[in-house]
Parts: structure tokens; sequence; C-alpha cells
């Protein structure tokens, strides 16, 4: 049985490394000022569509992601890892989309690929963490949905059975097909396959990745292997309604955005001298705040 | 027409506490707004154990779906009695939890009616905004504030044209106040299955397993918590000592949790538990806003720091300059000396 699997997966700005130029004035995140990465439970996800590609062969795995060009670097990491292409949907009209806006454009690339079997996604990118995407896009196809998912236990192709998170412990939860599901992060982690597919798709690259000139190095190759030429999309090629896409098609907007600035309180300082140490201690003892 | 909403998660019978402090919330902005506060409790078996729980945090109205394919909670029922019941109610405001529940609900709901979602919120007000770029001017909106990104910011988002507002709050975040308790609510037994088509209960639950939580940072009165400083999980051990001394609970910030010192239940902050101890003692926490929006109701802060400027030294009543390996022995051994 070959199964149709496409993985959503988002190019992030990496939250750990954060300068101060993070944000724009606008309240939006400024990408460009941050290094990205791929989106950490994106490949926890991935990892899980590469296990049932593993066990059933024929299968095909589509990564899905909308972003600025540059998002296709995780297109190509994603076919270093194992996935067979990618799209990249990549517009002016996306930008500003909140999660509803963005599940739109996901969901309308979906369909232009065809509903497959599986969609599959990390549950929550780290530069927003609000979990939504998945659940919309899924509403969007109407598809059903299992979303904190740790491993996929098994999948015939008309049924999936996954052990899933739940506050305070486990579920273990079957599902017709074609579902979206969203992967948790303590799922297993993405392991590279084989080191013959960084040759083999290095030069793998969107239209909009192009040389401006025009001159292509290698161009014969591209020619030849059809499969380094990574899809780009617009919202007209997938037949997005403009009024659904970007900021226009967003509900929620950022009404301000402040910085903090923790209000100052009358503090006691101390060094590490044991009879500051001592002092504290009898202190707070003394006035019952501990013991 | 024109309410206030709030989804009220189920376990078996017993309604959850989150639920209870969004019931208090949505009280206050029903108030504030002038309208009644409605609730929606759906699950199996539930008829005559959840109306005493709910009324009496203000409900003015309980909607009640009692079916066996509601309980476990899955996606699809629970989202087509939400859609189905705001297409037939209209409410301005629906609230639920930032819980596994809510975070799977909460988007398809918003996905399906169109309407706006802000997910972990740790403040909701009722407030007047002006569209710079249409002219247009709402008024009575709710805002929806959320520390973002980086941790140096808290953004106010609002949803000015569509509705419902949605909003997730995290568990802890608002506190349950009972507001009378024979509060005279209405009670709406709804007919599940003209809400819910039976091609919804598909998916199957065919094994669960809820375990208590196993720490009690929510509601213990000393909380010694650690953060990237602390250096290592080894290091963690000597707060888990410390912590057994003085009878406290260990928790973390969110930069510990990440570089694997101690488990990610112990995560305090605004995707994790909100706590509000008697005496928060901070070992190696810079103090993002992400990690002070989870205990800034502390009531003693006790920093220790080798950064004299880290922030979170600002709302600290105690600020100890030095290394966690170095300071906390030495606590250890006065306490010991001076307790007894």
């Amino acid at each position: 049985m070959s199964l149709k699997i496409v993985v959503l997966a988002k190019q992030v700005p990496d939250t750990r490394n954060v300068g101060k130029d993070a944000m724009t004035p606008q309240g939006t995140v400024n990408r460009s000022a941050l290094p990205a990465i791929f989106n950490p439970e994106d490949l926890n996800a991935l990892e899980q569509a590469l296990r049932l590609k593993d066990q059933n062969p024929g299968t095909t795995v589509t990564v899905v992601t909308m972003g600025p060009p540059r998002a296709t670097e995780i297109i190509r990491e994603a076919m270093y890892r194992g996935a067979d292409g990618g799209v990249l949907l990549t517009s002016r009209a996306f930008a500003g989309a909140d999660t509803l806006a963005t599940s739109y454009a996901l969901s309308m690339a979906i369909r232009k690929i065809g509903i497959p079997d599986l969609v599959i996604g990390g549950r929550q990118a780290i530069d927003g963490d609000t979990a939504q995407v998945g659940p919309q896009v899924a509403e969007k196809l109407g598809l059903n949905q299992v979303t904190y998912v740790n491993n996929i236990n098994s999948c015939d192709g008309k049924e999936i059975t996954v052990t899933r998170h739940i506050d305070g412990g486990v579920e273990v939860v079957k599902a017709p097909m074609p579902i979206m599901l969203t992967v948790n992060g303590d799922a297993d982690p993405c392991r590279p396959r084989n080191a013959k597919l960084v040759m083999t798709y290095k030069r793998a690259m969107t239209p909009i990745e192009r040389p401006k000139d025009g001159e292509v190095p290698h161009k014969e190759q591209y020619e030849k292997h059809p499969f380094l030429n990574i899809t780009q999309w617009t919202e007209a090629d997938v037949n997005a309604d403009l009024s659904q896409c970007g900021l226009a098609g967003s509900p929620t907007k950022v009404k301000a955005v402040e910085n903090i600035v923790f209000k100052t309180k009358e503090s006691k300082r101390l060094g590490t001298s044991d009879d500051e140490i001592n002092g504290l201690i009898q202190e707070l003892l003394a006035n019952h705040t501990i013991g | 027409m024109n309410n206030v909403f709030v989804y009220c998660e189920i376990e078996k019978q017993t309604v959850e506490e989150v639920s209870l402090e969004l019931l208090t919330k949505g009280r206050k902005l029903a108030d504030r707004l002038g309208v009644k506060l409605e609730a929606i409790c759906a699950g199996s078996g539930i008829t005559g154990h959840v109306e005493a729980q709910v009324l009496p945090y203000g409900v003015d109205v309980l909607h009640v779906f009692d079916h066996e394919g509601l309980y476990p909670y899955t996606s699809r029922p629970h989202t087509s009695i939400l859609v189905n019941l705001f297409k037939r109610e209209k409410p301005q405001i629906c609230l639920m939890g930032a819980t596994v529940i809510g975070r799977d609900l909460g988007p398809r709901v918003s996905s399906s009616l169109k309407s706006g979602l802000t997910a972990d919120c740790t403040a909701l007000e009722i407030g007047d905004y002006d569209d710079k770029k249409t002219g247009k001017s709402y008024k009575d909106l709710l805002f929806q504030i959320r520390p973002a990104f980086g941790g140096n910011i808290v953004a106010t988002i609002v949803n000015p044209d569509h509705r419902p507002q949605m909003a997730t709050v995290r568990s802890g975040v608002m506190k349950a106040e009972v507001l009378d308790p024979n509060y005279k609510g209405q009670v709406v037994y709804e007919k599940t299955d003209d809400f819910v088509p039976a091609s919804d209960y598909v998916v199957k639950v065919i094994e669960r397993h809820v375990e208590k939580a196993k720490n009690n940072l929510k509601g213990a009165p000393i909380i010694v918590s650690g953060g990237y400083g602390v250096g290592s999980a080894e290091g963690f051990k000597l707060l888990y000592d410390f912590a057994a001394e003085i009878h406290a609970e260990v928790g973390a910030s969110r930069a510990a949790v990440d570089a694997g010192f101690c488990p990610a239940d112990l995560q305090i902050g605004q995707t994790g538990v909100t706590v509000r101890p008697k005496v928060y003692i901070a070992c190696g926490i810079s103090g993002a806003i992400q990690h002070v929006a989870g205990m800034k109701e502390s009531g003693i802060v006790i920093s220790i720091n080798t950064d004299p400027d880290a922030p979170i030294n600002k709302i600290a009543d105690y600020v100890i300059t030095g290394s966690v390996e170095d300071v906390l022995p030495k606590m250890m051994k006065y306490y010991k000396q001076n307790s007894k």
C-alpha cells in the first residue's frame, strides 16, 4: 500500500537567539534579523511521515510551506532527510497572515495537490506557540484531526491508530483516513536517512532562487532531473480568494505592542557570605515566610 | 444574543478548574458589557452533576449537551456543538482553556466560523479600538493580551469585525471565585442530535490513562524554581534537596526545560503553569516576560543570580548576587541550623 502524505512545515526565527531587532515597529516579527530554522516539531512530524514511507514503498512525502523565498531552505532540508519534494507558497498577498489566513492558504495548496491520505505537521511553531494552524487546516479540508500525537502506532491506509498526549496522561485513538495529525516535540526526533540525499538534492531550487541574470549554473541538470525544480505557487496558482489571504484575511489585528518595564520593587541586595545568608534565613524564619 | 460564552471542560462528571476560572473572568466581562454569561457543558451522563458546579459562578444560562458520544472528548462532535450553537446564539465573546482540549477545539471552531482566536492570553480586558487604516472606531472590544515573541513585549490583539471574539487562557492565570452559591441561572438541556450529525462520531478513543499531576505547583506555598543558570540536570538536584528541606515544590523556566535539566511539567510561565506562592525562590532565572507572566503574583520573590542586572531582580524582594551552587547549600545549612 502506498500513501500520499503532505507534511506542513514552517521556517521559524530561532527564538533561542533573539536580539533587539527581533520585532518591527508594527509589531510583527522581523524575520530578516534572526537565524531561520526548521520548526522543531515539524521535524518530529516529518519523521513520522518518513517512517510510513519506509514501511510502505511507493509512498510520497511532499512538504508544503508558506513563507518568504528563503523558506525554500526547509524544503531542501526535508528532501535531504528523505522527503520527495515540496511546494513553496510565496507571495506578497500572503504577508501579515494570522493563523486563519495561513491555514486558508495552506488548505488551498493542499486542494491543488489533491487531498492526500495524511496531512501531518508539528503541534505548534516556536515563534507563535498557538497550535492553531493544524486544526484550522483540518477544518478547511473537512478532515478529521488528532492533535498532540506522540506516535503513529499503525496505519493501513484506511485506518490509523496513534498515541497522543492529553492533560495528565495519554490516549490511544483510532480514526479513519484521510486525516490531519499534529505531532508533539516529545515524539521521536527526525534522523537523517542517507547522506547521498544531500548530494542528490543540494541543487534543488525554487524559481525565485534562480540567479536574476537568468544564467543557471548546471542548467542541464534541471532538465534531466525534474525533482530539482521545487514547486513555487502564488495565491493565483492555488485559486485563493484574495480577501481571505494575508492581512486582509486575518480577523485578528495587533492593536498594540508594548515593551515591558517591570515595576521596580525596593529590593534588598545581598552577597554570598555566610553571615548574609544566615541573616536572610533568620529573617525569613522570624517573619514566618518559610518554615 | 451578544453574550459572553465559556466552554466548560469536563472530566467524567467534574468541571475542570480552568473552566471555573474562566467563568469567573467571563462574569466580570459580562458585567462590564452589560450582557449575560452563558456556559456550555458537553459530556456523557453529566445531567444532574454539572449544574451545581457551574451556576454559582454567576452563569445566567447553562447549555447542557448530554450524549454518550461526547466523552471522552473528540474534535468533531464538540466542534459541531459550538459552531451550531454559536450560529443560533451569536455570542460576542467565547473563552476556553488553553488545555489540550481547548487548543484542539478552539482553532477548529474559529476556522469554521471564520472568527479570530488568540491563544494563551494572560489578561483580558474590554476597551475601545481605532483602526488607523480604515478610520473606523470600535467600542467595547475584547483586548486579548499575551506576551509575544522574544520575551520583551506584550501584544494586545483585537478582532474588530468577526464574532465571536475567541481566546484561550491557561489554567491558573485567572482566579476562580464563587459569585453566589444560590445563583439562579437557567439550564437548557439541548438535543445533541440536532447539533451533531452521526458522521461526527468517527474517531474512537480506545485506551485512556489519566494520572493525577505529579507535582502540586499550582497550590504550593513555596516554590524553588530553576533556570538556565542552574547549569545542568545535576544542578537541579540541589533545588530538589533544598525544596524537600523547606517543604517546597520545584519549578523551572522554559530555558531549563528546553535544555533538558528537568521535566516539562515543571515549567512556570505563559506556556506552562501559573503560580501564586507565598515565596518564590528564583535560582539562575533571568526573568523573560513569559516566565514572569506565570509568577508575578508571588508574595515574596528571592532571586539568586550571578548577574546583578538580571531582569527578574527588578521584581525581587531579595536579590542575592552569586551562583546557585554557592548560595543554595548555604541557605540549606542555615535553614537547618535555625529552624530547629
